[in-house]
């Protein structure tokens, strides 16, 4: 079955490093994958997504259809619900909690949260925290993508050499980093979530 | 075969490094700036085995492409929609010319103007130019294209247009890679008079193209990006064209029970039509872009048979692209449930980001413009666009590339005082210049205020082909030294800098304050690369 996966961010959160991860580990299992893609002017600061698509069976259309997210994985919680429509009945949708604030009316934050937490398949994680602990606020992402992770079915190992690969040309450090960070938010504290078909 | 996980830009590209691509020249814009990205970072350009270079604009782009085809070599210039307006004039003309080595136009449409002022649909320029135009329909086929229109360009002598649209143009999929093909060897043209456009000629080697058209079809009806697959219910017969197909197909699950016409190559391959235009009752279109194939079915009486539906009939929405969700809508198919919209998200427009230069000049230039209720400040295309938005509400227009100067002449001309113009340094190159040499010529009484950040910023940061030379071209173009004034847009230099340009705009004929500051973004990468690097 193909696995349809919602990323949601705002430009400059690192959505795209995620999206290259997640291409880079469907490659190496040989599977087929499509993975559309935000450019240009809606970076700067602005909403950014990008529809991951990836299965052993051909994939048609680079947009994922709505009511067929499998998951939605997001940077901000108020992004997360932007593209609920494409969320499945039975879709997954984790989320950082903390908000991403660059404009006036950002709504109020517990309604968010609420909003959330009534999704039968939730997850709220603290990724700031989580990767303030692997080492560097910058690899929030990569906390995230953990915490999605059991989501994706993608072998754990698979989405590491991923990491490996994306971050290559980075210091071993930095890798180093990212990798704890995803291991941190895929074993995120749990008390938000609620189960779920992982 | 090797495989390789590209963007449909990337795909493109790398189709023709392996087709013997032996230079490339473009300007940036959304979404094709990743062509020209891709190629110049390849190792064959890198080694300095092909030319690839960013130009001035579309035209010295397309020109210095057509050049290297009539030296013999494959060649290719990218742009976006617009940047074929600006590059119009050799598109039309190239045509006539013809093309020695193979040339292509790669051209990448925006429908929904995702990062664009219109979604203008660039097959409709294959009406003047009357050239065939290849369209992918995914990222495999985008990177076929080239190799094919290469040939195709080779042995029709003409250039050969390949169209993409965002959702391919940025969408990445895994492709297989096949056998790379040696460039051509330097070769002048065997009949190089009709290069030569005079009208004696041209009107030859225009007769020439109308009568190679038939020929072009005949390509179009064999060509491997055209193909009727067969389907067992012929009531409704579907056209596809480019990425469209795949909504057809996820809209049906991949198994649809109607005959589809997948359009890959134009002119339109009237062999392959015909079947379908007398089995079928009702005829719908899915493209991207303008209701192109579908007016051409329609013709002058929509009730003549069969019925053609898409975005004239108003089954396809007017504007936007396409979607699964558009296709499946038009042909009445069942939708999964689908939860309704969260009522919670505000919007989040894009902004200029923290410490950007031009935040300081936009708040430099509306303390210079307080209480001057008249003043306007006509701007242009780049980041600074985004000056419009509060906090700023700094600008007032901006239609396409150089309009900035232009404009503010003409309202100068009509009276309006004070005229601002707001323009980046790379659309100054782009087609600034001209437009200021008018105002030297005239004596006009404006402000040009030139936003140097050193780079291409909006694009991801190219190379501006202004290249820290905006004081001297200005002088150049004849602007008084004494009113070629320099300001660093910081915080700490409001004051100067609001005093500055107040001198400026009281100057009674064309004055230009040049705003530097390098481009945050840029800064901070050339940073990390001195420090050797962070996530």
């Amino acid at each position: 079955m193909t696995r349809n996966v919602i990323l949601a961010g705002v430009g400059g959160q690192g959505l795209l490093s995620i999206a290259a991860v997640l291409g880079e580990a469907a490659r190496r299992e040989g599977l087929n994958l499509k993975q559309a893609e935000v450019h240009g002017m809606a970076q700067r600061g602005g909403v950014v997504q990008s529809h991951v698509r990836f299965g052993p069976g051909p994939i048609h259309s680079d947009l994922i259809r709505e009511g067929t997210a499998d998951l939605i994985l997001s940077l901000e919680p108020m992004e997360a619900l932007r593209y609920l429509p494409f969320l499945a009945q039975d879709g997954a949708m984790v989320t950082n909690s903390e908000p991403f604030e660059n404009i006036p009316d950002y709504p109020e934050l517990d309604s968010i949260h609420e909003e959330i937490r009534g999704l039968p398949n939730h997850r709220l994680v603290d990724a700031a925290a989580l990767a303030k602990t692997a080492g560097s606020p910058r690899a929030a992402n990569m906390v995230m993508l953990g915490a999605g992770s059991p989501y994706l079915e993608l072998p754990e190992e698979a989405l590491i050499t991923g990491i490996r690969s994306v971050f290559a040309g980075k210091s071993e450090e930095i890798v180093e980093t990212n990798v704890r960070a995803f291991r941190l938010g895929r074993a995120a504290p749990e008390a938000e979530y609620s189960g779920g078909n992982a | 075969m090797p495989t390789r996980l590209l963007l449909g830009d990337e795909a493109l590209s790398q189709g023709a490094i392996d087709a013997g691509l032996s230079a490339a020249y473009a300007y940036p814009g959304t979404p094709s700036t990743e062509i020209t990205d891709y190629a110049i970072r390849s190792p064959e350009s890198q080694g300095g085995r092909i030319h690839c270079r960013w130009t001035a604009n579309e035209k010295t782009a397309l020109e210095a492409a057509l050049g290297a085809s009539y030296a013999g070599r494959r060649a290719m210039a990218s742009m976006k929609h617009v940047g074929l307006n600006v590059a119009a004039d050799p598109f039309v003309n190239a045509a006539i010319a013809g093309a020695n080595g193979g040339l292509i136009i790669n051209v990448a449409d925006d429908p929904s103007m995702h990062s664009s002022q219109n979604e203008q649909d660039s097959r409709l320029y294959l009406e003047i130019a009357l050239i065939p135009c290849i369209e992918p329909s995914d990222q495999q086929e985008a990177y076929a294209a080239p190799a094919y229109a290469f040939g195709l360009s080779e042995r029709s002598r003409v250039p050969v247009m390949i169209r993409l649209t965002t959702r391919l143009a940025h969408s990445r999929a895994t492709i297989e890679t096949g056998d790379r093909r040696s460039p051509n060897e330097f070769s002048l043209p065997p009949d190089p008079k009709r290069y030569i456009l005079l009208p004696a000629i041209a009107r030859g080697s225009y007769d020439d193209l109308i009568a190679r058209q038939p020929d072009f079809l005949a390509a179009s009806e064999e060509s491997p990006f055209n193909a009727l697959h067969e389907g067992s219910d012929e009531t409704i017969g579907i056209i596809a064209c480019g990425i469209a197909l795949n909504y057809v197909r996820e809209a049906f699950g991949g198994d649809c029970p109607h005959p589809v016409l997948k359009i890959g190559q134009y002119p339109l391959p009237l062999g392959l039509l015909r079947p379908l235009l007398h089995r079928c009752e009702t005829i719908f279109v899915f493209e991207d872009g303008y209701p192109y194939v579908e007016g051409k079915l329609r013709g002058l009486d929509e009730r003549s048979k069969p019925i053609v539906r898409g975005r004239l009939s108003g089954d396809v929405p007017r504007t936007g692209e396409l979607s699964p969700e558009v296709v499946a809508r038009a042909l009445r198919l069942d939708a999964p449930p689908v939860r309704s919209a969260s009522k919670t998200p505000t919007p989040r427009p894009p902004a200029l980001c923290p410490g950007c230069p031009h935040g300081d000049t936009c708040r430099a230039l509306n303390g210079a413009l307080e209480a001057q209720e008249s003043a306007r400040i006509f701007s242009d295309i780049g980041c600074y666009t985004l000056g419009a938005l509060p906090p700023y509400s700094a600008i007032d227009t901006c239609v396409e590339m150089g309009a900035s100067i232009t404009m503010a002449r003409g309202a100068s001309d009509a009276g309006l005082r004070p005229a601002v113009a707001l323009i980046g340094d790379s659309t100054f190159t782009h087609s600034g210049m001209t437009g200021l040499l008018d105002c030297v010529n005239d004596g006009t009484d404006l402000t040009v205020v030139i936003v140097d950040n050193g780079t291409v910023a909006m694009t991801g940061g190219q190379r501006s082909a202004a290249e820290s030379h905006i004081r001297s071209i200005c002088i150049g173009l004849g602007v008084d030294p004494d009113h070629v004034r320099t300001i660093e847009p910081l915080p700490n230099r409001h004051a100067e800098n609001v005093a500055i340009l107040r001198e400026e705009i009281a100057h009674p004929g064309p004055s230009v304050v040049i705003a530097e500051r390098e481009c945050i973004q840029t800064a901070r990468r050339r940073a990390r690369r001195s420090t050797g690097g962070t996530t």
